[in-house]
């Protein structure tokens, strides 16, 4: 619901008790309701979460949309087309969510355009081949959707019900990209190196995509004290690899990783070092594409503006006429 | 940058099917009814999850306030008469 009551004054020792009273309710595992009393720092943390989420779906569309009118069959631009449109979807549903929060819609486009708001540093990297689709359905879609289903028990009610919907639609997401690879990986040697390469400059970045290590990820604690997140960014891209690396071995790919190998005493795979200077160069803005990136969104809102106008003013035409009446 | 006037939300509810209740799906910005209803059709049935919507304004919704939790539904808690576990009915009596 739209409707976020203007917090009333309250002294300090109020202010204490309902903070108790919230962490009660957490630790409770109720979910959190727009209406319902939280800290502002609960508040500005879920708006700063969701709307990064919210713009990584939307920036997300960028990469792929390279690739629509250059599909190699009706049936693969058929998917990429109804993939594309749900990321779209996954993006309106994470922006009326953290609307609750009392956020308006062009508040958080504008903190987007103006690269005061970050996304998911995957999208700053480019689509150089079509086999780049079929990595980015599988790896990180893949990637998403192990970050997504734990964010399904989330504390915020809007959102981990956002999420549910979301977790919903992705699987065919990942199907679909894994079904392109597929093709290449058992097809031509050209078609198979083509799926190689894509792997060889996808892998490390989707391993970034769960994040810092929890020792230098500042929010962690807090977040896990707000039942926000659940599991730690280093289990959740364990359980990443310990998926995917069969996957590769079915597809006989081989991830760009020499200090890959199987420990039988933790029953994992081991991996090695990531090269997080990459990510705080990316997020930080000097990725491959986050200009590309910034540029579209930017002109696709401008260049959108008349017909957001006109509809309202059509709407209000309307409205006048029958009033009349 | 103009200041533009953002899209009035709606809050979206679904049939998904004939003989089950329309049921909150969310909300989505849209100029009038008709398009909130498109737009719905768009965002919240992609695979066929409904057959029938409705669209609200946002604003036009009034909500219980949860600081009056308790006044409201706690009347109800201590009604256990009400459901037909509480009653005793003897045991070769059947069809009841
Ligand atoms: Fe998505
Ligand atoms: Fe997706």
């Amino acid at each position: 619901m739209a409707e976020v009551e203007k917090p009333e004054l309250v002294t300090a020792v109020d202010e204490a008790a309902l903070e108790a009273t919230f962490q009660a309710r957490v630790d409770a595992e109720t979910r959190v309701e727009p209406r319902d009393w939280m800290p502002e720092k609960y508040r500005k943390f879920m708006v700063r979460q969701i709307s990064q989420h919210a713009h990584s779906e939307y920036v997300g569309m960028l990469p792929e949309g390279n690739w629509i009118t250059r599909a190699p069959t009706l049936r693969r631009k058929a998917a990429l087309l109804a993939k594309i449109q749900d990321e779209a979807g996954h993006a309106a549903y994470l922006y009326s969510a953290a609307e609750t929060l009392g956020t308006s819609r062009d508040q958080m486009l504008e903190d987007l355009h103006s690269g005061k708001a970050k996304y998911s540093s995957i999208f700053n990297y480019p689509t150089l081949t079509w086999a780049d689709i079929g990595t980015i359905g599988w790896l990180v879609d893949g990637a998403a959707i192990v970050n997504q289903v734990a964010l399904c028990r989330t504390s915020y009610g809007p959102y981990a019900r956002a999420m549910v919907r979301i977790c919903k639609e992705e699987s065919f997401h990942q199907r679909q990209g894994f079904e392109i690879i597929t093709t290449l990986a058992h097809g031509a040697p050209e078609q198979k190196a083509m799926a190689q390469d894509a792997l060889n400059r996808w892998w490390w970045p989707a391993l970034m995509m769960f994040g810092p290590h929890d020792a230098d990820s500042p929010n962690s604690e807090i977040a896990f004290k707000w039942k926000v997140k659940r599991q730690s960014n280093d289990d959740l891209r364990q359980r990443f690899v310990d998926m995917t690396i069969p996957q590769a071995d079915y597809l006989g790919l081989t991830v760009p990783d020499p200090d890959l190998k199987w420990n039988g005493e933790t029953g994992h795979y081991d991996f090695g070092p990531i090269d997080w200077d990459e990510f705080w160069r990316v997020v930080k803005g000097d990725g491959l594409c986050n200009r590309d990136r910034l540029d579209a969104r930017r002109s696709a809102h401008e260049d959108g503006a008349w017909v957001r106008e006109a509809a309202l003013a059509h709407a209000e035409k309307k409205r006048a006429a029958k009033s009349a009446a | 940058m103009t200041t533009r006037k953002e899209w009035p939300l709606w809050e979206v509810f679904i049939r998904s099917r004939d003989g089950l209740h329309h049921k909150h799906a969310g909300s989505l910005h849209a100029p009038d009814a008709e398009l909130a209803i498109q737009n719905a059709r768009d965002l919240y049935t992609r695979r066929s999850e409904g057959v029938s919507i409705w669209v609200v304004p946002s604003a036009r919704i009034t909500a219980s306030e949860p600081a009056d939790k308790d006044s409201l539904f706690d009347p109800a808690a201590s009604k256990v008469y009400r459901h037909p576990t509480f009653y005793t009915i003897p045991e070769e009596v059947t069809n009841i």
